[in-house]
């Protein structure tokens, strides 16, 4: 009992905490750099944190469960080809985004079903869903890519909304961002989505459809994976197979910076943001210190394992004391 | 060695704060060597406090603790041990694949050379266990003991290193009857071999039976210490609650109406066969029997936690679907379950969200969870059960045993059910609120509500039901009116399956 009290205590401080760092790396970034605060770099800040935040939005509830989906960048990649090779076969663009956002729901919920129904565990169902999916992508378009979009869409991906720093995609990812946190902190279903993650057992006690709800989640999750594959598409105006290779390690990453617990019960929206935009501020201050990508890559692993190991760090050294007295009572 | 009667260990002034939360505010306590001595007060008093500070999970902030006349070293459960201090815990937790004297021995075996010198161990444990008065085969697994037996082991344990004063924090409150009556047996042999045993307990008349010696708290503060020769419930009720208690058991005799639980042949063959029985309307009905004969298990299979084999399930003339919490919520049944911290509450979730878990139907607007009502439905529910805690968003984990029980309580009755199954309601609850626990109940049933009870206390059951179901390893032995039940016939009934003179 001591070593949750204390862990949820830290982690409450932690999401404020994470918010307090994103303020100092913004800061310290444009302190050190005269090209951060400029609008052209806010503006690539946000649109290349895009996907990674539509899909933290989503995934932040199936970690919060206590359950992971390792497939996200797979079913972008599925959902993008699918948008490409529906499109170049002649389905007009709307049609060809629906096919896009149905590919990722229908790969959500496979896994989801995989994961309850079957009582597979989440880590296995999702490492084979990742290199299925992506393999999938693959038999669709091999090589090729698909680049020809209207501009329309491509205008969507790619430019800003008048001249300002805000991407035109930045209003979609506002209103999906203003809806998981009300869904997450405001509603029943985000209590509940806290209540199983923080004890299963109590949850179906307390009446909560436990697989039923993890069913949702994992498709939802699967949704917003297809949306940020029509996002990635226009933004890079290409639908190919290997489109977001290692994107769901960024998202995971971001989401546990985010002050979500990998033991799943603990986590907040505003977190889970504020830990996009730092990975996202720290990956471009090293971008713009011309720090070479691999360099930047064991950054973003660094700052993953402080995430995570943090908080369980603190907790032992506090909570020592009470664990020992547990152990010498058993 | 001390003599009987030396004062062994003497605490006070004891201080102890949790951030701004004060719950020891100059405590004192006075132990002897020899001696079993109760230490009572109401549930947030502090008496859980007090032993995890003797048990060296908490340090104290202020005051002094001597044992023998040195200094008491806190804050380190090894030191505590070291001093001679060992702690039974409410739910032991065995190593359930180890024998029992691996158990006992655990850490710390006996070695000959280099060998482990498992003849030995075994013989010592079996001897520990005759010197306690329950004979236990050392040989045996921890598995599939009871409780009961678990804390005997764990006794046995503190003895083997050489403990001299033994906290026990509630220990019978997970206990049936006969059980309690056991380990009143190990406590006095405890008492006989001069080891001195602190515990806890709200179930008084076990207090008045067996202590030599009774300490009362309120507010984090001693009120009084007295000889058991010296007091009487009344005054230790007094003491504890500031103020005088009228009737215990307000029962009130209502009018009963159709029937709204029919429970029919229920059989799931691992734990109940052939379970027939019915609730009506207005009625309180008590399922009574030793923990273990099955009454929970038939209770989770009618909310739906688990399945059953066969039989059927009505309600309101429905049938009630099996294994599906979500209908029987859908329907109105209401399950207080038996294991607080496992099935009733979100330990690392605040107050107010456990309280509202269930009644959001009741809190949300145009789909949101409106805040203010969430607050007032807690405040509510605090001041109907006088629930303790500090701020309402407090993880319930920080409110003491008692506070978390009623935390339960307020949750499911707050949704207004029209089954409400209540499995030892007010197990570690204090005798006021207990009171009070029974009058609410009391007045479900008086507005037309079912109740099904499971309760260990006999004098709960004799006092609040219309009608007692006595259960015996899984089968449904005797049915009693109210005016027919007494102690002994529910005893006889429940460990012998007849119906008893
Ligand atoms: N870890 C903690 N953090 C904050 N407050 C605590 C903590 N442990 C106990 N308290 C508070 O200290 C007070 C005393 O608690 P304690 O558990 O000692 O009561 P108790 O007398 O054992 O009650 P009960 O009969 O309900 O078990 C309570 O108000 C409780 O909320
Ligand atoms: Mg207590």
């Amino acid at each position: 009992m001591f070593a949750n009290l204390k862990l949820s205590s830290i982690r409450r401080s932690w999401d404020t905490a994470i918010i307090l760092l994103l303020a100092l790396v913004l800061i310290f970034a444009s302190a050190t750099t005269g090209t951060f605060l400029t609008s052209t770099n806010i503006f690539y800040i946000f649109s290349n944190t895009s996907e990674i935040m539509i899909i933290a939005f989503a995934m932040t509830f199936l970690i919060i469960l206590g359950e992971i989906d390792l497939s996200v960048a797979s079913i972008l990649a599925l959902s993008s080809s699918m948008l490409g090779y529906s499109y170049v076969r002649g389905v007009p663009i709307w049609g060809a985004i629906l096919i896009c956002l149905a590919t990722g729901t229908i790969c959500g919920f496979i896994n989801g079903y995989l994961v309850t129904k079957l009582g597979l565990g989440s880590l296995a169902v999702t490492i084979g869903a990742l290199a299925l999916y992506r393999g999938i992508a693959n038999g669709l378009l091999g090589e090729n890519t698909v680049n020809e979009f209207p501009s329309a869409a491509t205008d969507f991906g790619l430019k800003s909304i008048g001249s300002t720093f805000m991407p035109r995609t930045l209003p979609l990812i506002l209103l999906f961002g203003i809806f998981f946190a009300l869904l997450l902190h405001r509603t029943p279903f985000g209590r509940r989505t806290l209540a199983i993650g923080q004890s299963p057992e109590a949850a179906k006690f307390a009446g909560v459809d436990v697989v039923k709800h993890k069913l949702i989640v994992f498709t939802f999750t699967g949704f917003m994976s297809g949306v940020a594959g029509m996002v990635y598409t226009f933004r890079f105006s290409t639908a190919q197979a290997d489109n977001g290779v290692g994107l769901e390690l960024l998202v995971i990453s971001a989401i546990l910076l985010g002050g979500v617990s990998i033991f799943g019960g603990i986590g907040t929206i505003w977190g889970v943001v504020a830990g996009v935009l730092l990975a996202g501020s720290v990956e471009s201050w090293l971008t713009l210190q011309e720090i070479e990508a691999k360099w930047r890559t064991i950054v973003t692993g660094i700052l993953l394992l402080i995430s995570v190991a943090a908080p369980v760090l603190v907790q032992k050294s506090k909570a020592r004391r009470e664990r020992m007295a547990l152990k010498k009572s058993g | 060695m001390a003599a009987k009667g030396d004062l062994l260990l003497e605490m006070s002034g004891v201080q102890k704060r949790f951030g701004g939360a004060v719950a020891l505010r100059g405590t004192g306590l006075k132990i002897r060597a020899g001696e079993i001595h109760a230490l009572l007060g109401e549930n947030g008093a502090g008496k859980s406090t007090m032993l995890k500070i003797l048990a060296g999970v908490h340090a104290n902030d202020g005051g002094s603790i001597k044992l023998g006349g040195k200094d008491f070293v806190t804050g380190s459960p090894e030191a505590s041990i070291d001093q001679g201090v060992a702690v039974i815990y409410q739910e032991p937790s065995l190593f359930l694949d180890l024998s029992l004297a691996e158990n006992v021995f655990i850490g710390r075996q006996p070695k000959k050379g280099v060998v482990i010198d498992w003849k030995f161990a075994q013989s010592e444990a079996a001897k520990l266990f005759k010197e306690l008065g329950v004979e236990l085969d050392p040989k045996r697994q921890a598995r599939g003991l009871s409780i009961a037996d678990q804390q005997v082991v764990e006794i046995a344990k503190a003895l083997s290193m050489n403990a001299n004063i033994i906290l026990m924090d509630e220990p019978t409150a997970a206990l049936s009857a006969s059980e309690v009556s056991r380990l009143m047996t190990v406590m006095r042999s405890l008492k006989s071999a001069n080891k001195a045993v602190i515990f806890v307990s709200h179930r008084l008349d076990e207090v008045f039976a067996i202590s030599d010696f009774i300490t009362v708290m309120r507010d984090g503060a001693t009120v009084s210490e007295n000889p058991v020769e010296k007091t009487n419930l009344q005054k230790v009720i007094k003491e504890m609650v500031g103020r005088e208690l009228n009737e215990m058991f307000p029962k009130t005799k209502n009018k009963v109406g159709e029937v709204v639980l029919d429970v029919h042949d229920l059989t799931n063959p691992a734990y109940f066969r052939n379970i027939s029985f019915t609730v009506k309307k207005g009625e309180i009905v008590a399922l009574a029997g030793l923990v273990g004969s099955g009454r929970s298990e038939v209770a989770r299979a009618i909310f739906g936690v688990d399945k059953y084999e066969s039989g059927s399930v009505t309600l309101n003339g429905k049938d009630l679907p099996k294994g599906s919490p979500e209908d029987a919520m859908a329907r109105k049944i209401a399950l207080v379950p038996e294991d607080r911290r496992q099935q009733g509450l979100f330990m690392i979730a605040g107050v107010n969200r456990n309280i509202s878990m269930e009644s959001f139907n009741k809190l949300v607007d145009r789909g949101l969870i409106n805040f203010k009502r969430e607050r007032a439905l807690t405040n509510t529910w605090r001041d109907k059960l006088s629930i303790k805690f500090a701020n309402q968003a407090d993880p319930v984990d920080r409110l003491s045993g008692g506070n978390q029980q009623k935390t339960v309580l307020a949750k499911w009755l707050a949704t207004d059910p029209d089954l409400l199954i209540v499995d030892e309601p007010t197990r570690g609850i204090d005798v006021a609120t207990k009171a009070e626990v029974h009058r609410l109940v009391n007045q479900a049933a008086s507005e037309g509500k079912a109740v099904l009870m499971i309760s260990s206390e006999l004098p709960e059951v004799l006092g609040m039901a219309d009608r007692i179901i006595v259960m015996r390893e899984g089968r449904q032995v005797a049915e009693l009116s109210r005016e027919e039940a007494t102690q002994e016939k529910i005893i006889a009934a429940a460990t012998t399956g007849k119906r008893g003179a």
